[in-house]
């Protein structure tokens, strides 16, 4: 598998259940659907851009830096948005997200292959 | 009184020994260095306008002897066509006599002087997995090299590996190469005509030191990897894990019955121990194998469990 289908699926995937969590806090537990569906564009956005970034780039520190960077961007995107009482979830969102960004950083570097295959 | 000093006497006996290229296409260019059984020398090719490197007996060969086994070594060389084997390209008599074959000319270094170069443990590894190449592959074909030390193997300008110096070179009776008596050292000849052990102490297998030349086999090579593993290994400044100790054991194990099998065993085991897996020379137990397997993806466990702990610590913080 080349590492920017690797980077969209473990982006997705961790996307999924990282939204999944919002099932924990009550306060939230009404819009899990989207935060599901939010977090799993999120997650597949970064997949892409680490995935490609991983093809680039070979370096595990560089490649989890970058993940880093792009999950915390992403997730910052996310945050900046409040829910409908008005708050933001600075925090609680932007550090898995950087997290997972870093997760899919090390993954895309450590597997996958350099090239992309056309069939 | 003394009449010449050292030096002196030392230029007399190598021009003395110089071979005599009239009338062939080769021109000496300066000695790379001498054996048991002959010299070597950096030649020019005149015909091919390239350098070559050109073995020849040293000194005067009553018998016969050493010129057959020269002969025979260069059939050896010249049968086993691998990258990481000297090639042969020309054999034949100078016009004084001598027995020579011409080979490759490596521009490179001995591999213990290569390996001060090289500051990581897994690098010296790796350099090691490509000496083993041409040795199963000699393995294969029936050969054995019985002379394994780090003054034989080369690494070259761009880090290939060459095993040199097949003069003690034996073929094995299963699978071998269509050599007629194609061993260096006869079956049983535990000594040369000169009285000396073939082989070299320190590398040499305790049966290649008992002299049971007739029933040497592959694991005595393997011995004698193992020395040079070892040597390796004792360079480096970490600590040596024990996975790695142990196939440098089963090595040197005294007992042939208890090294590796071939070569290929061995380099197998190599790539397990660079790859974080299992090796055959240190069985584990199920706790060993799961921290191994930790340590293997300890960044990748790290990273998970640093997203766990943190997504507990929110729920905890948010619901209390």
């Amino acid at each position: 598998m080349n590492k920017v289908w690797l980077g969209l699926l473990i982006g997705g995937a961790l996307g999924v259940v990282d939204g999944l969590t919002a099932w924990f806090y009550p306060a939230v537990r009404s819009q899990l659907l989207g935060i599901v569906i939010g977090s799993t564009i999120k997650g597949l956005i970064a997949g892409v851009l680490i995935g490609y970034f991983a093809r680039k780039v070979k370096s595990l520190a560089l490649g989890i830096i970058f993940g880093l960077g792009v999950g915390l961007l992403l997730a910052y995107a996310v945050a900046a948005m409040p829910d409908p009482s008005g708050k933001h979830y600075y925090f609680e969102i932007m550090i898995p997200g950087g997290i997972v960004g870093m997760i899919v950083g090390y993954a895309t570097q450590r597997f996958g292959t350099g090239v992309l295959q056309t069939r | 009184m003394k009449w010449l000093d050292d030096n002196a006497l030392e230029r007399l006996r190598a021009a003395a020994e110089l071979p005599d290229l009239g009338g062939t296409r080769y021109q000496v260019l300066g000695r790379l260095g001498h054996g048991g059984m002959g010299s070597v020398y950096r030649v020019a090719d005149g015909v091919l306008g390239r350098e070559v490197a050109l073995k020849v007996i040293a000194f005067p060969d009553r018998d016969g002897g050493f010129a057959d086994r020269l002969v025979r070594e260069a059939r050896i060389l010249a049968q086993l066509e691998h990258p990481g084997i000297v090639p042969v390209h020309d054999a034949g008599t100078l016009p004084d006599g001598r027995v020579f074959y011409t080979m490759k000319l490596v521009n490179g270094q001995r591999i213990d002087e290569h390996v001060q170069r090289l500051a990581a443990l897994n690098e010296k590894l790796r350099l090691f997995q490509r000496i083993c190449e041409p040795v199963a592959f000699a393995h294969a074909h029936g050969v054995l090299h019985r002379d394994l030390k780090p003054q034989n193997i080369m690494v070259g300008p761009f880090g290939e590996v060459l095993v040199m110096d097949w003069g003690l070179s034996k073929v094995i009776a299963d699978d071998a190469l269509a050599i007629p008596n194609a061993d260096s050292a006869s079956p049983g000849e535990s000594t040369t005509g000169h009285g000396a052990v073939l082989g070299t102490p320190g590398y040499m297998s305790p049966e290649q030191a008992r002299g049971e030349a007739a029933t040497l086999d592959r694991r005595s090579d393997i011995f004698s990897l193992g020395a040079i593993l070892k040597g390796l290994l004792d360079d480096v400044e970490v600590p040596i894990p024990r996975r790695l100790r142990a196939i440098a054991s089963k090595c040197l194990e005294s007992d042939r019955t208890q090294r590796y099998n071939s070569v290929e065993e061995l380099a197998q085991d190599i790539a397990n121990y660079l790859d974080g897996l299992q090796v055959k020379a240190h069985p584990e137990g199920p706790v060993a194998r799961l921290g191994r397997w930790m340590v293997k993806n300890q960044a990748w466990l790290l990273l998970i469990l640093a997203y766990l702990v943190m997504r507990t610590l929110f729920i905890v913080w948010k619901n209390r």
